[in-house]
């Protein structure tokens, strides 16, 4: 459980009431409720599970976090080439 | 393993074991019921040694010459998506089981199941793109059969060909002729014709721009044994994906096969549908593609040869055939690590979890 | 795919690993609690890749596996209905209830449908004004807002032929059920990122206050987990006990919002049977009573429906990550995906399915488990 996969918005309209949008997931595109994700606008990701956004990823945070990951793959890249080289 | 109890586990687990005396969908995915179908089944019945080799295509001696015997039946569902309908696959896929033997094909019959009510129209739609797929494979249709069920006993049109083509006397292509050290090649992207089908297909359809991959692959074939004698086996991935050819030759050479994720092609559009929809790409049908086990020496200039030719352009070496974990398929993650791919049971569902 | 494909990056993901060999002093046990979670687990091997000490068990995280039996026996009771459509999520097909499943009432005839969205069985209640349309609504808190936005807007449009088989399940409750058996030998948690999205993470402090345990709400993706895992082991080698979350893109504090409205509006709490686990207070969703008329298991009177599942089954020490799949006799020979004795089999996220397709060859290999 549970797979939500991210997509980006690439349109919005109200449709009977429901703001829905369609978001493209690599290459393909799907109609997707955006209610729950009322701050979303197109060009943002969003995080889609069974057809409804569940979340806006925040660019920020991932960001800087993905940076952390980045900084002990190249510590450890450096270190066994370190090895390597002793 | 733990050495097997005693004690009856049916005691143990909250579910008897469904007994399975009807056809299930499942029995036409080719999987592991489609294999269980076919020996339990089916093979009792017609033992020969030609239809034991269970290979894509039979061939048979026939007054010194040697002829290459396929049939297929296609059932798919919409009848007409982009890239193709029942008609170019019913075509082609018949055509390209005769390629996977070596062979020129030549000639093919036509069988057609009409449903009561199918507008005259659809069936005019499709024998047009019969006529344009065989014109374009070289084929002729000379023989066939038409019949008409109630409504209500069949999904509109069902399409069953059958096709005939010479072999030379210098090929010998068969499932069980992979040896340990031979490269695994792949003609092309993966998935694109099932990930098609699927985004047609009524609770789960998205947008996309692919289109089913159906083509004819017998000049590529052709060039590709112009360019080497050290080809073991050829096969087209169809239903199951790379996954059921691959498991069929595994065991069938009684050899491993290591397979690399990295060097598997496929287009952003399938990796996007298979993501949202839980499905692994390697179990997903392929209808323009193929699979050859090459010696090793031979690899380089076999896929030179693939790619100059249209069908071929994307082709890419995607594994080995090894002495380790004979009859198993492996894959070696892109993170390193080394999984199995297991043949599926049944079909392949879309997943939420 | 952007938020996805960097997440699958080998030098990192080794980088993490490395720093994780180097901060473990000693044995860990930890436990990842969405079938989703274990499904990356597996499928890329990153038990492989993991120090020798690091032990991952596999918690209850898959609703099909924990759907109980008598919600199956509903379903295909009510399925096999000639004036019904049962619309379903495709986990659901294969999962063996007392006597048949969903797959085998289809091939006798009954109108079973997979669908990947709700908003699909909608479409086709609208449709076919003509069939009784059923939605079989499991899941746990990431895809209950969905069903519940499936219902609401059933009621407003006044969608009459549209109604739901609801049998949500929530994870704190089967979390502090997990705990609370004397058995428990997990000491850090994967948290489950996606039912966090929805639904924040409060209610893990409460968890971590009185059992004293870390926590890290971890995503799906390799190097998500693969970081989760580093937290607790940090955590757990500095003798802390909090909540963290590493799913910051899509996790925060208080969830979504709106979802969590809908979902209010919708179901209410109630106690629900988990299949192998058994009956946990307060653990799950049903439909509230103003939407009583949307609610399958009163129209189709299944109600009184119930199955006998026996005392003991490995499934259950399975699920509650006390025993490996590869401990049960069946596993592999009496036991496989075409034949499953228990859900933990059928499911593609279930620990057995899972074991069964992605490692038994090294299992086999080594001859140990």
């Amino acid at each position: 459980m549970c797979l939500a996969i991210p997509g980006k918005v690439v349109s919005s309209e109200i449709h009977n009431g429901i703001r829905v949008g369609r978001v493209q997931f690599g290459g393909i595109t799907r109609e997707t409720c955006l209610d729950f994700v009322p701050e979303a606008s197109v060009g943002d990701y969003v995080i889609v599970h069974v057809g409804f956004a569940i979340s806006l990823v925040d660019r920020e945070e991932a960001e800087r976090s993905y940076e952390l990951l980045e900084s002990m793959g190249l510590l450890n890249g450096e270190l066994a080439s370190d090895l390597e080289d002793s | 393993m733990p050495p097997e109890t005693k004690l009856d586990v049916a005691l143990n687990c909250p579910v008897p074991i469904a007994a399975r005396e009807s056809i299930l969908l499942g029995h036409g995915s080719g999987g592991r019921m489609s294999g269980d179908l076919l020996r339990n089944v089916l093979l009792p019945a017609l033992q020969n040694p030609v239809l034991e080799r269970l290979d894509d295509q039979a061939i048979v001696d026939v007054g010194g010459s040697r002829i290459a015997f396929t049939t297929d039946s296609f059932v798919v569902k919409p009848l007409f998506f982009p890239g193709g309908d029942i008609g170019t696959l019913a075509v082609n896929g018949t055509v390209n089981d005769l390629a996977m033997g070596g062979a020129e094909p030549l000639f093919l019959s036509l069988a057609l199941i009409l449903e009561e009510g199918l507008p005259l129209d659809t069936l005019r739609r499709v024998m047009e793109s019969i006529r344009v797929a065989a014109a374009l494979a070289g084929v002729v249709v000379v023989t066939g059969d038409t019949k008409v069920v109630e409504k209500g006993s069949g999904d509109g049109l069902f399409v069953n060909t059958s096709g005939i083509g010479l072999v030379s006397s210098e090929v010998q292509l068969s499932a069980d002729q992979a040896r340990p050290g031979d490269r695994v090649l792949l003609s092309g992207t993966i998935g694109d014709h099932g990930i098609t089908i699927l985004s047609q297909r009524e609770g789960l359809e998205f947008e996309s721009a692919i289109a089913s991959d159906t083509a004819a692959l017998h000049t590529l074939v052709a060039d590709m044994l112009r360019a080497s004698c050290e080809i073991r086996c050829l096969r087209d991935p169809t239903r199951g994906g790379l996954s059921s050819s691959l498991n069929e030759i595994a065991a069938r050479s009684r050899v491993g096969i290591e397979l690399k994720e990295d060097a598997i092609p496929i287009r952003e559009e399938v990796q996007g549908a298979c993501e949202i929809l839980g499905l692994d790409p390697l179990y997903v049908a392929n209808e323009g593609k193929l699979l050859a086990i090459v010696g090793p020496t031979a690899a380089e200039r076999i896929l030179e040869a693939m790619h100059q030719h249209p069908l071929g352009r994307n082709a890419r070496m995607i594994g080995t055939v090894t002495d380790s974990h004979p009859t198993m398929v492996t894959l070696r993650t892109r993170l390193g690590t080394s999984r199995i791919v297991d043949l599926l049971s049944g079909d392949q569902l879309p997943r939420i979890c | 795919m952007k938020y996805l494909d960097e997440y699958r990056d080998e030098k990192i993901a080794r980088g993490i690993v490395a720093e994780l060999t180097r901060r473990a002093t000693r044995p860990w046990v930890l436990m990842e609690i969405c079938g989703g979670q274990t499904h990356t687990l597996m499928r890329y091997g990153i038990d492989e890749m993991l120090p020798a000490g690091i032990e991952l068990v596999h918690g209850p995280g898959c609703p099909v596996c924990v759907t109980s039996l008598e919600m199956i026996d509903k379903a295909t009771e009510i399925a096999s209905r000639p004036d019904v459509t049962l619309i379903s999520y495709g986990d659901m097909l294969r999962v063996p209830g007392s006597h048949t499943d969903l797959l085998h009432v289809k091939a006798r005839g009954g109108d079973v449908r997979v669908v990947y969205s709700p908003t699909e069985g909608l479409k086709f209640a609208r449709a076919n004004p003509g069939r009784k349309v059923v939605f079989f609504a499991v899941g746990f808190e990431t895809t209950a807002p969905a069903n519940a936005m499936a219902v609401w807007q059933a009621k407003r449009e006044g969608l009459r032929n549209f109604s739901m088989l609801a049998c949500h399940v929530l994870v704190p409750p089967a979390i502090r059920a997990l705990l609370s058996s004397p058995r428990n030998r997990v000491q850090g948690f994967i948290g489950p990122g996606h039912v966090c999205t929805v639904m924040g993470y409060r209610e893990y402090e409460d968890l971590v206050r009185e059992f004293h345990l870390p926590i890290v709400v971890g995503g799906f993706e390799p190097l998500d987990l693969l970081e989760a895992i580093l937290m607790l082991v940090t955590q757990l080698e500095e003798r802390r006990a909090v909540v963290e979350n590493q799913y910051v893109r899509s996790v925060t504090y208080e969830g979504n919002l709106p979802a969590q409205k809908v979902l209010a509006e919708v179901f209410e709490v109630c106690d629900r049977k988990w299949r192998g686990i058994g009956g946990i207070p307060e653990s799950g969703l049903s439909l509230r009573e103003e939407y009583a008329e949307f609610d399958a298991d009163r129209i189709f009177g299944t109600e009184g429906v119930t199955a006998d599942e026996p005392a003991e089954c490995i499934s259950a020490e399975v699920l509650q990550g006390l025993k490996k799949p590869t401990d049960c006799s069946a596993f592999g020979t009496r036991c496989t995906p075409e034949n499953p004795l228990g859900a933990p089999m059928v499911s593609s996220e279930g620990a057995c399915a899972a074991y069964y397709q992605y490692r038994r060859h090294a299992i086999a290999a080594t001859g140990t488990h």
